[in-house]
């Protein structure tokens, strides 16, 4: 079938034509969450004076690095049609695992930085088995995820240091080799940390393998209807399970980024910012029900995080508003985000009932459709 | 119709069904049933629910192995090992789900499961110009023109999407097309789309089974009447054998709704 497929790869020299530009704006998951940022942009560029000068800037991109590269993982993850509830202890994990290696265990760093990546992997890995070969929703199965990961980080972390955090990292071996890696900030300007520059290069690259790889194909398609895919051959099972495992990862890299920047961890970690990163990717464009949304909308829902929560710092409010904010902000996702996945499909649908004149019929190889729309005949390569 | 015109050259049957029978346990789902399905011709199988129209294109599709009878693929005698392998050698089944993912735009869907790529390595990428352009083309080539390949296929109507699943049949290689009844779910309109692709896949050279329990439908685009009740075949007609008001009146059950109209007249 696929080899048939292959054969046939001469580029049929046809004229392609493209919806409008206002539809095709639409049909895009990111949209809304595009719109929202803008306003949330120029609002406190204009409320607070400290929100539009460079320290401010790099001050509310750190805050949207750190949550950006999550909601950008999980936002993949609900495309897929799944949920995980234990993002938010994973950075606690990972960070405490190899705080604890290099500190108490004398390990060298680079070495505690790759076991606690394992360590996150095969998390990843076990969710993803653990929901495929149950059939159990995601919801259940990471919750207990989240309970265990709450539960262990806390106990062994009591058990092992006899405190609840891990200090004295930055004494530890090979600590400042490894630094510039996660921890380091420009010198030049306003200090723009590295979490930054990953925040971006993994957006980059999550759109990249959505939109342009046969794995993103399968990832939408995973998630839009999974009987429909496996029936056509897409691996349901490996994808799934590859989307559990880049959430680990994601959950790992902010692991690093924030044990780095502060060389300290806490046993609390996380708890409770998994829900961060589900509203930021549901505010960035992706359906609940999984099969639409995309990389960027994530970032972005990230992006109106920061930017509204160092905003508040900035005016001077009380910052408990962040929390009310988010809520109103989250039920205004859903509502827009149907609105405009309507209008962008029934935009959709108009456009070709007016250019649908059928065929004269089965016999009539004369009066083909296609000549009235100037395009070349199939037939004719 | 090219298909009706005498002194065509011999039609090469694709698929050859002899006696075929099928039993579930002690329960014979079919019995002695055969047909032709060749190039260029639109078999249909007609039949009322239970009459094993499902089962017989389980044997044909390769789900199923019959447990009589001959089956044969190309003149030699088929071995398929499960749906794979029929896939594998042509035979292609497009199912009432139609395996689509409603949220995904038409080119997506049409290249789901077998997308073309370029560049090697981590630089393997799809080819978006050109599933876009041979979507476009391939549909077009059926007939259908969706001018723009990038909306979502659940904005498009039950007679649209099936005519997609059509042509993404043919163009994945499929020799023969077996539709699962195909226009049950359309309403007149709709269901005279499809059966225009369906005489446009024949004009291709594919040989088409066309499941349906609806003899208006079948009437037009068959070649090839196999009429099937209680798993048994009531009989197999040419075109030319059979009028429409014949075959209405052996799907209706003939004598049977003839009694039952009779009882109905009186109560």
């Amino acid at each position: 079938m696929a080899t048939a497929a292959r054969e046939r790869r001469a580029l049929p020299d046809i004229d392609v034509p493209r919806a409008a530009l206002a539809v095709r704006v639409l049909r895009r998951p990111e949209v809304g969450a595009f719109a929202a940022a803008a306003v949330i942009f120029v609002f406190f560029s204009v409320v607070t004076d400290t929100f539009l000068t460079p320290a401010g800037v790099a001050t509310w991109l750190e805050s949207a690095a750190l949550f950006g590269i999550m909601a950008v993982a999980v936002s993949m993850l609900m495309i897929g049609g799944e949920f995980d509830l234990s993002t938010g202890v994973m950075v606690g994990s990972t960070g405490l695992i190899t705080g604890v290696l290099a500190t108490h265990a004398g390990v060298n760093i680079w070495v505690a930085v790759v076991v606690s990546l394992v360590v996150a992997l095969a998390i990843g890995l076990a969710n993803g088995l653990m929901v495929m070969r149950t059939g159990l929703p995601s919801f259940i199965v990471t919750l207990g995820t989240f309970f265990i990961l709450q539960g262990l980080n806390l106990a062994l972390t009591k058990a092992i240091t006899g405190q609840v955090a891990i200090q004295g990292l930055s004494e530890a071996g090979g600590f400042w080799d490894a630094r510039w890696l996660f921890g380091s900030s420009t010198t030049v300007g306003p200090a723009l940390q590295v979490s930054v520059l990953w925040w971006l290069v993994f957006t980059a690259l999550c759109t990249w393998v959505l939109l342009r790889t046969r794995v993103g194909n399968w990832i939408f398609s995973v998630g839009g209807d999974a009987r429909s895919a496996r029936q056509v051959g897409v691996p349901v099972l490996q994808t799934k399970i590859g989307l559990f495992m880049t959430t680990a990862f994601a959950g790992w890299l902010v692991g690093m980024l924030s044990l780095f920047r502060t060389t300290t961890a806490q046993a609390s970690t996380g708890v409770g910012v998994e829900f961060i990163y589900i509203i930021c990717a549901v505010v960035g464009g992706c359906l609940l029900t999984g099969g639409f949304g995309s990389a960027i909308g994530g970032a972005l829902g990230a992006l109106i995080y920061g930017m509204t929560y160092q905003g508040i710092v900035f005016a001077g409010w009380d910052n408990n508003w962040l929390k009310a904010f988010l809520g109103a902000m989250l039920l205004a996702a859903v509502v827009v985000n149907m609105y405009v996945r309507r209008r962008a499909e029934t935009a959709g649908a108009a456009a070709t009932k007016a250019a649908d004149p059928l065929n004269g019929g089965p016999t009539a190889e004369s009066a083909e459709p296609a000549a009235d729309t100037g395009a070349e005949r199939g037939e004719a390569k | 119709m090219t298909a009706a015109e005498p002194g065509a050259q011999t039609r090469t049957a694709v698929i050859e069904a002899r006696g075929i029978a099928k039993y579930y346990g002690h329960v014979a789902a079919l019995e002695g049933v055969s047909t032709t399905v060749a190039a260029g011709e639109v078999t249909c199988v007609l039949g009322d629910n239970g009459a094993g129209k499902s089962t017989f294109i389980k044997v044909l599709s390769g789900v199923h192995r019959h447990d009589k009878g001959e089956l044969l693929f190309d003149g030699a005698p088929a071995a398929f090992g499960g749906p794979r392998d029929a896939l594998a050698a042509g035979i292609a089944t497009v199912h009432q789900d139609l395996a689509m993912v409603p949220l995904m735009p038409i080119w997506r869907n049409f290249f789901l499961g077998s997308e073309l790529t370029r560049g090697r390595g981590p630089l393997r990428r799809l080819d978006v110009p050109a599933m876009r352009a041979t979507t476009r083309a391939e549909l077009l080539r059926m007939g259908i023109d969706l001018r723009d390949v990038d909306q979502p296929v659940g904005t498009l109507s039950g007679g649209e999407r099936q005519s997609v699943a059509i042509a993404r049949a043919v163009y994945m290689g499929a020799r023969v097309l077996i539709l699962d009844e195909p226009t049950a779910a359309l309403g007149v309109k709709q269901a005279g789309v499809v059966l225009r692709y369906i005489a446009r896949a024949r004009e291709r050279g594919l040989g088409v089974v066309f499941i349906t329990h609806n003899p208006h439908h079948a009437f037009p685009v068959g070649d090839r009447f196999l009429l099937l009740k209680r798993g048994t075949s009531l009989g197999e007609y040419g075109r030319d054998d059979i009028t429409r008001d014949e075959l209405t009146r052996l799907m209706a059950g003939g004598s049977e709704l003839d009694e039952l109209s009779h009882e109905l007249d009186r109560g």
